[in-house]
């Protein structure tokens, strides 16, 4: 069993709104994911995603801010986090 | 080599505000370029943190003469200010077929000054190709709040930059800029020159200020980023207004009515 896994950052705290950011790390080591490798989201949505047999297994909670620091930016805040998981050996 | 110095103009430091770079592509000349490529490859001795600008390199060192030129030494005066000292400076090579990018980062550690920045050259003395592994980095990232790699699990942001450039490109990044060395997929060493310099002044209209009313300045500071979340895009404009008020001394400056919005606190005095 390997894990494949996609983290898609969306431009709201819904699961079917934009992707904005987008992180892939492949535990079949049959590609090498990494910094900077593409200008293009895999999917337009994390709707998408799931449409295309990725299953969402942690999404980003809503935490108010911490007083004091409302307009702070930091982190981008809605993180899903999906899996392929694939039988086989690796290559 | 000419001293007289070609400052930004507010419109280019609003850009800059809210960009967190300023590109100026292929400014530098192919005489420097080529000496520039000799000097990295030897190697470059260190500066001790702190050392006044001045006083740094040598006038026969490459790193004079680039920040001598007109435009570079403009630009950096119109964002640090006159005689800013040396923080540290470096080679940076991305290796042949190295097959692995740098995690995205920020430099040195968490740094949230409301009212000053250091800025970083980043300079590329030969031209820099898609393959070549040109740095990364994101449009608009450098007031978040992260510190160093923290942010490194993310690979791609919309938007983001995947610079090519000619040879004698410069670069001038905040402080805070999210970047990354890309992997090098040629045969090739791929240089960069990169100095950190701190400001020795209060950063308070350092440029070319007359076109500071220009309607141009707030178009620049209200510039959305296609990475940016819906709801924190707006607190980044928040934060922009914040940075102009500190480098232009206007307590008043607002973009839309962002700021001025939430700090509305009527009292019974107002009323008298």
């Amino acid at each position: 069993m390997r894990q494949q896994v996609l983290v898609l950052y969306l431009a709201t705290s819904a699961l079917d709104s934009d992707v904005v950011g987008w992180s892939r790390y492949d535990g079949t080591g049959r590609t090498r994911p990494t910094t900077g490798d593409s200008d293009e989201p895999p999917y337009p949505t994390g709707l998408a995603a799931l449409q295309d047999g990725w299953r969402l297994f942690q999404a980003s909670q809503l935490l108010p801010p911490q007083p004091g620091h409302e307009y702070d930016v930091s982190f981008l805040k809605h993180e899903f986090f999906f899996e392929k998981v694939e039988d086989g050996s690796r290559p | 080599m000419s001293t007289s110095k070609q400052l930004l103009t507010s419109v280019q430091v609003a850009r800059f505000v809210a960009q967190g770079f300023l590109r100026l592509d292929g400014v530098v000349p192919q005489e420097i370029n080529e000496r520039a490529i000799e000097a990295l490859t030897e190697g470059l001795p260190d500066v001790a943190y702190g050392t006044p600008l001045g006083g740094a390199f040598a006038p026969d060192t490459f790193v004079h003469e680039l920040l001598d030129l007109p435009v570079v030494a403009g630009a950096v005066e119109s964002l640090v200010g006159p005689e800013p000292t040396v923080d540290h400076h470096a080679v940076h090579v991305r290796e042949p077929h190295e097959g692995q990018a740098q995690p995205l980062h920020g430099d040195a550690i968490i740094d949230v000054r409301p009212d000053a920045f250091d800025i970083q050259l980043m300079y590329y003395p030969h031209e820099v190709t898609a393959e070549m592994g040109g740095t990364l980095s994101v449009p608009g990232s450098h007031l978040r709040r992260i510190n160093e790699t923290d942010v490194g699990r993310v690979q791609n942001l919309r938007g983001q930059t995947r610079l090519t450039c000619p040879a004698g490109t410069v670069v001038l990044v905040h402080h805070g800029i999210w970047h990354g060395g890309r992997r090098n997929d040629t045969a090739h060493r791929r240089f960069m020159y990169k100095i950190r310099l701190n400001p020795t002044v209060p950063q308070v209209r350092l440029w070319d200020v007359s076109d500071l009313h220009d309607p141009a300045v707030t178009a620049e500071l209200n510039t959305y980023f296609p990475w940016y979340e819906w709801a924190t895009g707006r607190l980044e404009i928040y934060n922009r207004v914040l940075l102009w008020r500190a480098l232009t001394g206007d307590d008043s400056f607002d973009v839309e009515y962002w700021a001025t919005r939430v700090s509305n606190r009527p009292t019974l005095r107002s009323h008298a």
